[in-house]
């Protein structure tokens, strides 16, 4: 057991074991060492005390404190909701022109509906308010049911075609599915929708038939020239934004089987604070209206 | 071993025979080479002696400079005008504010802490290689409060002798009261160090009330537990255990010195061979070589390390000079030159015992090169600490969409903008675009001046996060093209601009 090698520089016994050439000194541990480990096992002991430790058959020790993960972060949102709670009163109770006419309050609502906008509108409208086709983009200047504050917090609250009681309605019928035009006559008025807008038709196009078409089923809706209805959602035909793609194969295919894109109402599922910050979010993106 | 053990085992145990037990288990101390040896070291009580001289004095002036400026520091007023604190020193994390007397640090600029770092290496390393480990012996922390806890220890429990004698005797109620007075002092000692800390980071004459009512934050007072705790702790009961086996600093200065690094060295050319005085003098009498070293162990008793210097470079050594100053005393009444130890380096001692001039050389490749990152490294720092900007800009261009196109087919460009005031006063500014020919520039959310120009107010010491959008009606715009935003000061027409791009559609 007992071995007397003893490294001759330093005096000090080694562990006899050799690596290479390599010899450990048997050095005993500073005392001062081992109560740092009996601290620790002392500081063990009154973790378990303290918080929750020891798992149980369904469920576990509760802690001295009964302190909680979860009740921990409920203690933080409430405080959370505390440090904002004047400012919701404040949004709750101002209408959105009043919000957007104080500055501290758009900067609140914009930075709360940038949240809200990402986790209740981005799913169909694209993080930003892109778009996507038949998702509309809500940084441009074109707007289906008009883009005054009070428009967006119309569509905003009720949506569109959702079936709530105050909705957007209207609805693009599916004209050749439904046998009210025929193939030649659709060819025709969806060349004479691409020369409303001023993109090429094909050589040999009827445009006499499609206008006439036009003016006897479309423009109920998108007005005789054509420039859309906000009342309806009918989008303005002469611009160059196009909710489907301005190509005539896609014309065809809207007016043949009709379109009309829903939008859920929003009020009843989101907070008064939270509908009116997504109001003044997607109104400050940059089309809003005067 | 066994001469100089006899020697000081007569010595100190023709007082008590209970010492007789200590300096044996002292000097026993490390594992018997015939068997496993202890798997737990005990620790080797150290009762540093009291001595005066030059480097006393020095560590002395140092410790009292160090902890006026430590514990008084926080209350120094530094008037910054109305909308800032008027705290010279003042670590503001609530605020994400830096002040340090004319300087103010915001986060972004926290690099500034990546020079101090450097600073702080290359001055140490430089010390090092002038002479050795000046830190560990007069400036770090541990030494100043160690020498503070050891001064109080003295001043209750008495000198060297008086203290072993004591705790070496049946413990008496005197000693016991002694002890207590002792640990209340080093506990206030380390209560007001800890209580000096926090006020660092809270307006002081404010926080020192609010203590005193008990209406400070909570972690104002945990903080000051916890430095309470360390160092009563470290300085009053781990000491040199914490140089010798804690800090990583004597390991890596024994890497980097070099052989003209002067350190605290016994001299031993000069020291050896040791002799008793009356033994000295009468071999010099004949013309005989004798060494000045008496073997009176001076230099071991007032070591706070308990390092025995005689014996050569010590990873325990901090090079505090104190067996200089008990040495040179020693040498005084002896009526030998002093020096016997000294700040020198092996190299010359060898020298001397060739017969060759010692060679002290301060200007060598390695202090020229730690001297000069210094100055390199410190000069930047005041240069952009000089030209810091107080205003300033950043933008983001949007990520999705990229652009728009609006329905008369022109293209518009979403950004987000941040306006930084640095100033302690709120400013206004103008914000122009430049890059493309017909633009058309809209701050969402800023009402327009009277002459129609965009107008932003940025409040004190802050910044303001703007949407703008930029509308491009020269048709076709290319696809990307280089744009600025420029800030101007209305009222100082200080300018400040940042790049970015316009993008658009690729034209089909």
């Amino acid at each position: 057991m007992a071995h007397k090698e003893v490294d001759k520089l330093s005096g000090t016994a080694t562990t006899g074991h050799e690596w290479d050439g390599l010899k450990e000194l048997n050095t005993p541990l500073p005392r001062w060492w081992l109560w740092t480990f009996y601290a620790t096992v002392i500081w063990a002991i009154g973790y378990w005390i303290v918080y929750p430790a020891w798992p149980l058959l369904t469920t576990a020790t509760e802690g001295a404190f009964g302190w909680h993960t979860r009740s921990a972060v409920v203690a933080d949102l409430s405080q959370l909701h505390a440090q904002r709670g004047p400012m919701m009163v404040k949004l709750t109770n101002a209408s959105v022109a009043e919000i957007v006419a104080d500055s501290q309050l758009t900067d609140f609502a914009r930075a709360q509906g940038r949240v809200a906008f990402a986790d209740n509108c981005a799913p169909c409208h694209g993080a930003g308010g892109g778009g996507g086709r038949g998702y509309p983009n809500l940084n441009d200047d074109d707007w289906l049911w008009g883009g005054k504050l009070s428009d967006i917090e119309q569509t905003i609250r009720h949506g569109a075609r959702s079936g709530d009681k105050e909705d957007h309605e209207g609805n693009m019928p599916a004209f050749g599915r439904e046998g009210m035009l025929k193939a030649d006559q659709i060819s025709a008025v969806a060349d004479f929708v691409r020369s409303l807008s001023g993109l090429p038709t094909e050589p040999g196009a009827d445009l006499a038939l499609g206008k006439k078409v036009f003016a006897d089923n479309c423009a109920t809706c998108h007005g005789p020239e054509g420039k859309g209805n906000r009342e309806l959602g009918a989008p303005n035909l002469t611009d160059s934004i196009w909710l489907y793609g301005p190509e005539k194969e896609t014309i065809m295919d809207v007016i043949y089987n009709g379109r009309g894109g829903t939008m859920p109402a929003w009020q009843g599922r989101l907070s008064e604070p939270i509908i009116k910050s997504l109001v003044v979010y997607v109104y400050s993106l940059g089309g809003g209206e005067k | 071993m066994s001469e100089v053990g006899t020697l000081s085992r007569d010595q100190a145990t023709s007082q008590s025979p209970a010492l007789t037990r200590l300096v044996k288990a002292a000097e026993v101390g490390g594992p018997s080479p015939d068997n496993e040896g202890p798997l737990y070291a005990p620790r080797r009580e150290i009762y540093p002696q009291s001595v005066s001289g030059t480097f006393r004095r020095i560590k002395w002036t140092l410790l009292i400079v160090g902890c006026a400026i430590y514990y008084l520091l926080p209350f120094v007023r530094w008037d910054r005008g109305p909308n800032a604190p008027h705290q010279a020193v003042l670590i503001d994390l609530p605020g994400r504010r830096f002040y340090f007397f004319f300087i103010e640090i915001w986060p972004q600029e926290v690099y500034y802490i990546t020079g101090l770092l450097i600073l702080a290496a290359m001055i140490l390393f430089l010390m090092n290689a002038v002479a050795g480990r000046v830190w560990c012996g007069y400036l770090c922390p541990q030494t100043v409060w160690s020498d503070l806890f050891f001064a109080i220890e003295r001043w209750i429990e008495g000198d060297r002798r008086d203290h072993m004698l004591r705790d070496e005797r049946k413990w008496t109620l005197e000693t016991y009261a002694r002890k207590a007075v002792k640990h209340f002092l080093w506990l206030m000692v380390a209560w007001w160090t800890g209580g000096a800390w926090v006020l660092y980071f809270a307006d002081a004459p404010t926080l020192v009330k609010e203590l005193a009512t008990g209406q400070a934050p909570f972690v104002a007072y945990v903080f000051i537990g916890i430095l309470t705790f360390t160092t009563y702790t470290l300085a009053g009961h781990m000491r040199e255990q914490v140089c010798v086996y804690m800090c990583p600093w004597p390991r890596i200065q024994a890497a980097l010195t070099d052989e003209y690094a002067l350190n605290v060295t016994y001299r031993y050319d000069r020291g050896e061979p040791r002799t008793a005085v009356a033994k000295a003098q009468e071999l010099r009498a004949r013309g005989e070589p004798a060494g000045d070293c008496t073997n009176c162990k001076q230099c071991v008793r007032v070591c706070p390390t308990g390092v025995d210097i005689r014996n050569g470079a010590d990873v325990a050594c901090i090079q505090c000079g104190l067996c200089i100053d008990a040495c040179n005393a020693m040498m005084k009444k002896l009526g030998r030159p002093p020096g016997l130890i000294g700040y020198d380096t092996d190299m010359n001692i060898k020298r001397r015992m060739e017969g060759k001039e010692p060679i002290i050389k301060l200007v060598r490749v390695r202090t020229v090169l730690y001297a000069a990152i210094i100055v390199i490294a410190g000069g930047i720092m005041l240069f952009t600490l000089a030209t810091r900007e107080d205003e300033g800009i950043s933008v983001i261009h949007d990520r999705n969409p990229m652009f728009v196109r609006l329905s008369d087919g022109s293209v518009r460009n979403g950004y987000t903008i941040r306006i930084v005031n640095k100033h302690l006063k709120t400013r206004e500014f103008a914000l122009n675009f430049n890059g493309l020919p017909a633009t058309l520039i809209d701050l969402v959310g800023v009402p327009p001046r009277e002459d129609g120009e965009p107008w932003i107010e940025v409040g004190p010491d802050q910044t303001r996060e703007l949407r703008v959008v930029v509308t491009d009606y020269g048709l076709p715009p290319p696809p990307a093209t280089q744009v600025v935003f420029r800030l101007t000061d209305i009222a100082t027409g200080q300018q400040t601009i940042a790049h970015d791009h316009f993008f658009a559609p690729e034209v089909r």
